[in-house]
C-alpha cells in the first residue's frame, strides 16, 4: 500500500521548515530556492498553501519524457527522475499541468518530489501537521470526516 | 560554516557595492547579528556622527543560526546610530527577509554614505545593483514590496523598506520587511530614509550549510522536540503575545493614559479573548496565526477590521486581513492612550506597518500629546481639529495615518515624545529613557524592569533583559541588579545567534543554543559553551555601552522619568510604590565593573578585549 503526502493548508503557518528539510535532504544545504515543495503565502499571510507533486497515476511528465528518465518507484509510488538519463530538455515541465516538476540549473536536470524514497522529510518536520504522510487511498479522509461532523444533525456531533 | 563568510559593503555616495570577507576574528568574539553588527558599527563609524547625516552607517546583520533549520531562524538586526536616542540602535526583525539575505551569500550588509537620488538596492546572489526608486519614493511599504516583485517579475523576492515615515525622517521610523514584520525601534527606518534608500530587495539561492550536519540536525531535532510539547510555546502559538495584557492588568503593571494609571478599565475589549470573540454580525478580529522563517511557534497574528468600523467604511483597501495586534501594539494603542476599540487598534497597527514606524514610540508620543491636550497646552487648533482626549478612537486612527504620511499634527508626533514635550515646554510629560518610549510594563510594579529600562543601551526597552520572575515575586528594588545584569548578557548572546528571544519562553535552554552553535559552526574556531555565550553577551553589552559613551551619553542618562521615580503607582501590586532606581543602579554599576558614574574601566575593556 502506497502512502501520499496529505496537505491541509488551513494548518500551515508558512514557517518553511518543509522547504528547508526538503532542500537539506536533496542538496545537503538549507536552501528553499532548491526545495521541491513550496509554500505560497497569499493575502498578507491570511492563507499559506504548501504545494508539491501528487505523483499522478498516469503522469504527464513521464509520458512526455523523450529519454525515459522518469519512472515509477514500485515501492513508494513516486515518479522519480533518473539523473543518468535526464538531458534537461524540460519537456516534462511543460507537460505537467501542476508546475511541480522544475529544472534545476545547478545540476542541469529536472527535479521533483520523490517522497524521499518513502520517508518524506517535509512531513516529518512540519510542526502543525499541515503536511502528513498517510494512506494514499484516503487522502480525503480528514476532509471527509470534518464534513461529516459539520453536516451531521445529531446532537452528539462532536469530535 | 553557517556563516557565509561575506559582508556586502555598499557605498551609496559612490554608488559602489563590493563583497569582502567576513572578519572571522570578530565573528568568534561577537558571534553574529546584534553582537557582530555592533562590532562592525563600532569599527566603521564615529559614534559622534549626526545620525541623520551621510556618515551614519546602516547595517543589516544575520547570525550564525539564521537561515538554518533551527527553530525561529529568521532573525536579523538593523543597526546604526539612532536619531531618536543618539545612542546605538539595534532593532531586530523576523519574517523571511533576513534568511533570504543570508541565502544570497551575505552575513552582513553594510551601507555607507547617502545617495543623491532615491534608490533601492537589489541583490540576487552575487549580482548587486543600486537602482532608481523614483517610482516607489513617497509610497508605502506595502506598495513598494508589490512594485519590486512585479518589476522584477519574481514573487520570491523578499523586501525590506522604510515607508513614508522613514523618508520623512520620523524619529521612530521602522524598517519593515515582508509587509508586517519590522525592525521597529529606535528609528532605524529614518536612517534608511536619510540615505535616500527606499528598499533592499533580495533573492538568494546559495543555501546555508552546517559544519557538522549530523551534530547540527541532532541539535535541531532536540530543539524542535522540546518546543513541540512546551506549554509556553503552546500558549504563544494559540494566544499570541497579547495574553500578557491580562497578566499586566491583574498585576497592576499596565501603563495607562501616559502612565498616570497602571490598570485599564477597557482591557477586556482588547485582550486575546476580545480578538477571538465572534461578534453579533459574525465578525471576529483574529483570522489566523502566522510564522516567521523557520519558526515552530507562529505567535504572529493575522487579523482584520470589521468592515462597518468607522476607520475603513470609505477605505475598501483596508478590508483585507493583515498583521494583527501583539502585546506591545495592544498596549500602546490601548491602555496607554485610553482607547478600547479593538478595530481602531487594529487599524493603527496597519498604519504602522504600511507607513513604517514604531507603534510603541507612536503610542507613547500620542499619549503625551493627549495629556498636553487634556491640560489645554495644545488645542484642536494644533491637532487639525481632532479631539485628542484620552480614549478617543478617532484620535488614534487619524493620528496614526497622519504620522505615517507626515501630515499636519502627525509631523509633530513624528518627533517622538521627548522633542515634542520639550517643544511645548513640558518635558516631564515625555515618558522615555534616552529619548525612547516605554514598552508596556510599569516599573513601579515591576522594579527590575525599571533598572532594565534605565540601563538598556537603546533607551527604554523590555527586550534587553528579563527580570519578570523576580519582579512578580517581590515589588522592591532588592536583589534586582544581579538578575538584570545576568539576563542582559544572556539576551545579548541569544540575540547574537540569529534566533528569536521567544524560544526561551518556548522551552529552549541555553544548552540547546550551545549544541546548535557547535553543530552549525563546528570546530574551526574554539567550541561554544554556556560560559562562552555569557561572556560574549557581556562583551556585546559593554561594546554597546562604549559606543554610547563615545557618542556623548553618560551615566546621567541611565534614569527614568520623574513620574516613575516620584509619583506612586495609584493601584495594583505596586500601589504606593515608586521605582527604586537609586538603590538598584549603584549595585548594578558595581556588578558591571563600571565606575561609580557608569563609565567603563580600562581593566574591563582589556578583559573583554574591546
Amino acid at each position: 500500500m502506497h502512502k501520499s503526502l496529505i496537505i491541509d493548508a488551513e494548518k500551515c503557518t508558512s514557517c518553511l521548515q518543509c522547504e528547508m528539510a526538503c532542500s537539506y535532504e536533496h542538496t545537503g544545504a538549507f536552501n528553499p530556492a532548491r526545495s521541491r515543495i513550496k509554500v505560497f503565502e497569499l493575502e498578507h499571510g491570511k492563507r499559506s498553501i504548501p504545494y508539491t507533486c501528487t505523483q499522478c497515476a498516469e503522469a504527464w511528465c513521464q509520458k512526455a519524457c523523450p529519454t525515459n528518465a522518469l519512472s515509477r518507484n514500485a515501492d513508494t509510488g513516486a515518479v522519480e527522475v533518473a539523473n543518468s538519463k535526464c538531458v534537461g530538455c524540460k519537456v516534462c515541465t511543460i507537460a505537467c499541468p501542476f508546475g511541480t516538476i522544475n529544472f534545476d540549473q545547478n545540476i542541469g536536470k529536472v527535479v521533483k518530489c520523490n517522497l524521499c524514497s518513502g520517508d518524506p522529510k517535509c512531513a516529518e518536520v512540519c510542526p502543525t501537521d499541515a503536511i502528513t504522510f498517510g494512506d494514499a487511498n484516503w487522502t480525503g479522509l480528514n476532509k471527509m470526516r470534518a464534513t461529516a461532523i459539520d453536516t451531521d444533525a445529531g446532537s452528539q456531533a462532536s469530535a | 560554516m553557517s556563516w557565509q563568510g561575506k559582508v556586502l559593503r555598499v557605498n551609496l555616495t559612490k554608488g559602489t557595492a563590493e563583497a569582502e570577507p567576513l572578519n572571522m576574528e570578530w565573528a568568534e568574539a561577537y558571534m553574529g547579528e546584534r553582537g557582530l553588527g555592533s562590532k562592525y558599527l563600532w569599527e566603521n563609524m564615529d559614534p559622534q556622527t549626526d545620525p541623520l547625516g551621510p556618515d551614519n552607517v546602516l547595517i543589516f546583520a544575520t547570525g550564525p543560526l539564521t537561515s538554518t533549520m533551527a527553530p525561529t531562524s529568521g532573525r536579523y538586526a538593523v543597526l546604526c546610530k539612532s536619531p531618536l536616542t543618539g545612542a546605538i540602535a539595534c532593532s531586530n526583525s523576523g519574517g523571511k527577509f533576513g534568511a533570504e539575505l543570508k541565502f544570497a551569500g551575505y552575513d552582513l550588509l553594510l551601507l555607507e554614505g547617502k545617495s543623491d537620488k532615491p534608490v533601492y538596492l537589489n541583490i540576487v546572489d552575487d549580482t548587486v545593483e543600486i537602482l532608481p526608486a523614483d517610482d516607489i519614493w513617497g509610497t508605502t511599504v506595502w506598495h513598494t514590496e508589490e512594485w519590486i516583485k512585479k518589476t522584477h517579475n519574481d514573487p520570491l523576492i523578499r523586501v525590506a523598506s522604510c515607508g513614508e515615515a522613514g523618508e520623512n525622517l520620523c524619529r521612530y521610523a521602522a524598517v519593515v520587511n515582508d509587509l508586517h514584520r519590522a525592525a521597529g525601534r529606535s528609528g532605524v527606518g529614518a536612517v534608511m530614509g536619510s540615505k535616500n534608500l527606499k528598499a533592499v530587495s533580495v533573492r538568494g539561492t546559495k543555501g546555508v550549510t552546517a559544519a557538522d550536519p549530523a551534530k547540527f540536525m541532532a541539535a535541531v531535532k532536540a530543539s524542535h522536540d522540546v518546543m513541540a510539547v512546551n506549554e509556553g510555546r503552546q500558549e504563544l502559538t494559540e494566544l499570541g503575545t497579547n495574553s500578557m495584557i491580562d497578566m499586566m492588568q491583574e498585576f497592576g503593571g499596565l501603563p495607562t493614559r501616559n502612565f498616570k494609571e497602571v490598570q485599564f478599565e477597557g482591557v477586556d475589549k482588547i485582550n486575546t479573548a476580545a480578538m477571538f470573540e465572534v461578534k453579533e454580525n459574525g465578525h471576529r478580529n483574529m483570522v489566523t496565526n502566522k510564522a516567521c522563517f523557520g519558526c515552530t511557534i507562529a505567535c504572529g497574528r493575522i487579523a482584520h477590521i470589521d468592515e462597518n468600523h468607522f476607520s475603513i467604511v470609505n477605505k475598501p483597501e483596508y478590508k483585507l486581513a493583515s498583521g494583527g495586534l501583539e502585546y506591545e501594539t495592544a498596549y500602546a494603542f490601548g491602555p496607554l492612550v485610553g482607547v478600547s476599540d479593538i478595530d481602531a487598534l487594529t487599524y493603527a497597527g496597519y498604519m504602522t506597518n504600511e507607513h513604517g514606524y514604531d507603534p510603541i514610540s507612536f503610542g507613547g508620543t500620542l499619549a503625551a500629546a493627549m495629556e498636553l491636550f487634556e491640560m489645554g497646552v495644545i488645542t484642536k487648533e494644533d491637532t487639525d481639529g481632532i479631539d485628542l482626549s484620552f480614549g478617543n478612537p478617532e484620535a488614534l486612527t487619524v493620528m496614526s495615518e497622519k504620522t505615517g504620511k507626515g501630515e499636519g499634527f502627525g509631523k509633530i508626533l513624528a518627533m517622538g515624545s521627548k522633542l515634542m514635550c520639550e517643544k511645548y515646554g513640558h518635558p516631564e510629560l515625555a515618558m522615555h529613557v534616552k529619548g525612547q518610549e516605554f514598552a508596556g510594563y510599569d516599573s513601579r510594579a515591576l522594579q527590575g524592569m525599571g533598572l532594565g529600562y534605565a540601563t538598556s543601551n537603546r533607551g527604554a526597552c523590555h527586550l534587553k533583559h528579563s527580570t519578570f520572575g523576580e519582579d512578580m515575586e517581590d515589588v522592591s528594588g532588592n536583589g534586582k541588579a544581579e538578575p538584570c545584569k545576568t539576563s542582559q548578557d544572556h539576551v545579548a548572546a541569544i540575540d547574537s545567534t540569529g534566533l528569536c528571544l521567544f524560544v526561551g519562553d518556548a522551552g529552549m535552554e541555553i544548552s540547546h543554543f550551545v549544541d546548535l552553535l557547535n553543530g552549525a559552526i563546528g570546530s574551526d574556531g574554539s567550541q561554544w559553551s554556556e560560559e562562552r555565550m555569557m561572556e560574549t553577551g557581556e562583551r556585546v553589552w559593554n561594546l554597546e555601552r562604549r559606543f554610547n559613551m563615545s557618542a556623548g551619553l553618560t551615566g546621567a542618562d541611565d534614569t527614568l522619568p520623574k513620574r516613575l521615580l516620584e509619583t506612586p503607582a495609584p493601584s495594583g501590586t505596586g500601589k504606593g510604590k515608586v521605582n527604586e532606581l537609586s538603590k538598584m543602579l549603584p549595585e548594578y554599576y558595581k556588578l558591571r565593573g563600571w565606575t561609580e558614574d557608569g563609565q567603563l574601566t580600562n581593566e574591563l575593556i582589556d578583559r573583554l578585549g574591546l
